[in-house]
């Protein structure tokens, strides 16, 4: 195992940011710790990287005890922390230097690990960190998290905030540094991501929810569910939050997903109900739940 | 000038020294409508609305919001537009009911209106048990939920969101969005942006920026069609692949 937590737990005066959390992520893994803003997912990062400590439970990451051995954790981990904590009046490259020397290495020695990202970001390594647009950053702490050829990579956060585009970027450099077999454990609160992991952890309020592969996650969806279409989308979703046998009504693009109560239920009933609303154009049709739809049936 | 056009955008450009952030966008968005405004990080979407909002003065073109310039007359647009963003929200160490009456009186509401307007949106966002706390200890979702309340106070023609629900668990966001209708439906118009491309499909348009200009702007389903695309997430993909220059923004 390369990170094993058992039954941590963490307060802030009255907060209870983690309850009792307990998950292993393999050796290798790409491991998606998946839940919205004050879920705990950085309280655990800061733990794991021996930043802070629990008032519960025990954690080892890479063979190593957070608390005993946290020296030897520091050398062998990365933490990409979710705000940019680089040093803004260094430049580029003077940054990277100063984190490859703290680690006892140079740029040099591991730069074949880097090298695919760094590049993209080398013709303005003489600029200061603090000029840098919001990927370049992100890309230059992605290097600095690097330089010392870490076994474990913790991600806190890493895409939110940034467009499309550039997460699918990101997913598609962290796929190529988990062949170089370092195990990463990474936070979104981008449901969509979880997708891309291996397995992911659901995390609400300090709790885990489920822990699973996203295959087997979005199996263990409790019901069947539809795509609803209607011309009016607003008074479609007010519509269906008033009638009486609805189980969950949520948007999901151009269409809503809804869940029914019944267990004999006919969309046929539905139908003739958003007809007797004035909807127009109306359509329902069984779709496959996402993990989005799983975590909010679980957070419910 | 049509009555029913509140933001009038033509040629609208900026400049910060030989780069062009902005660069002749033209638009224009109905009353009550839910305006998508998309874009990849550093297409110029933050400088684009910091013009629509009248902090910032363009270099070139015209526009006018809520009926006024953005050139001559910023201050007229400010009393008439409400703002929400992440970055910029609520103050966390006053009440929910404190928040409520410095923006109140922020906007020059009267103190009577004032009182009216924070107990009925008390009322309305059930916060009867939290309007004595301070906003710091609320969970985010709901700072947003108040916040965006908040920026309909005085009533407003138009409210920009700027990234409303980043970070917001996904049933939130989904209530969030059902604010947003609810507000559009009575009549306000909504100009926003998001990372999250489900969300573009609850805007009636939506304009892509990519490297300064508007290069598509539809309705979704039209967008979609256009690119033959399934949803729109694979719209923005196809729009924005073209890399854009890392020293902008």
């Amino acid at each position: 195992m390369s990170i094993h937590i058992s039954n941590i737990s963490k307060s802030y005066k009255k907060v209870k940011a983690l309850q009792g959390i307990s998950f292993e992520v393999k050796e290798g893994e790409l491991f998606g710790l998946i839940g919205p803003d004050g879920a705990g997912k950085t309280t655990l990062f800061r733990i794991l990287t021996t930043l802070l400590f629990a008032d519960k439970g025990t954690a080892r990451v890479a063979g190593f005890d957070v608390i005993g051995d946290y020296k030897s954790i520091r050398k062998s981990v990365g933490y990409m922390p979710g705000k940019f904590s680089l040093y803004q009046d260094l430049t580029v490259e003077e940054n990277l230097n100063f984190f490859a020397t703290i680690f006892g290495t140079t740029i040099e020695e591991n730069y074949e690990l880097i090298k695919e990202i760094y590049v993209q970001i080398e013709p303005f390594k003489n600029r200061r960190a603090g000029k840098l647009s919001g990927g370049m950053k992100q890309k230059l702490a992605l290097c600095c998290a690097l330089i010392h050829k870490p076994k474990v990579l913790f991600l806190d956060e890493p895409t939110t905030g940034v467009d499309p585009v550039s997460r699918k970027e990101f997913w598609e450099m962290l796929k190529r540094l988990q062949k170089k077999g370092i195990t990463i454990l990474v936070s979104t609160p981008y449901m969509d991501e979880a997708a891309l992991c291996d397995r992911i952890a659901l995390i609400q309020d300090g709790k885990i929810l489920e822990i699973d592969t996203p295959e087997a996650i979005v199996k263990h969806y409790p019901k069947p569910i539809y795509n609803v279409y209607t011309k009016n989308m607003y008074q479609l979703i007010n519509s269906l939050n008033e009638y009486e046998f609805n189980h969950s009504v949520y948007p999901f693009g151009e269409f809503v997903h809804y869940t029914d109560r019944r267990t004999d239920f006919n969309p046929k009933d539905l139908f003739q109900y958003l007809k007797s609303k004035n909807l127009l154009d109306i359509t329902i049709e069984e779709t496959e739940a996402t993990i989005e739809d799983t975590f909010m049936e679980l957070a419910k | 000038m049509s009555n029913n056009q509140v933001i009038q955008v033509e040629g609208l450009t900026k400049m910060f020294g030989d780069f062009t952030a902005v660069n002749a966008i033209t638009f224009e968005v109905d009353k009550g409508e839910i305006f998508g405004f998309l874009g990849a990080n550093g297409a110029g979407k933050t400088t684009a609305i910091k013009m629509l909002i009248g902090i910032s003065i363009p270099t070139a073109g015209k526009a006018s919001v809520a009926g006024f310039d953005v050139f001559t007359q910023t201050e007229d647009i400010k009393k008439n537009i409400g703002y929400m963003s992440q970055k910029f929200a609520l103050y966390d160490d006053l009440t929910v009911k404190e928040n409520i009456t410095f923006f109140g009186g922020i906007y020059g509401l009267s103190r009577k209106k004032i009182k009216k307007k924070s107990e009925a949106l008390i009322e309305e966002l059930g916060l009867e048990k939290v309007a004595h706390q301070l906003v710091g200890a609320l969970p985010l979702g709901w700072k947003q939920k108040i916040s965006f309340s908040v920026a309909l106070l005085h009533d407003p023609k138009i409210v920009f969101l700027d990234e409303p629900t980043g970070g917001v668990d996904p049933i939130t966001r989904r209530q969030f969005w059902e604010m947003i209708y609810k507000a559009a439906h009575q009549g306000a118009t909504v100009f926003v942006t998001t990372h999250y491309m489900d969300e573009a499909e609850y805007c009636d348009r939506v304009s892509i920026m990519v490297n300064g200009k508007i290069e598509a702007l539809d309705t979704p389903k039209k967008l979609k069609e256009q690119f033959k695309a399934t949803n729109m997430n694979d719209v923005f993909l196809k729009l924005a692949r073209s890399p854009s220059p890392p020293d902008s923004n």
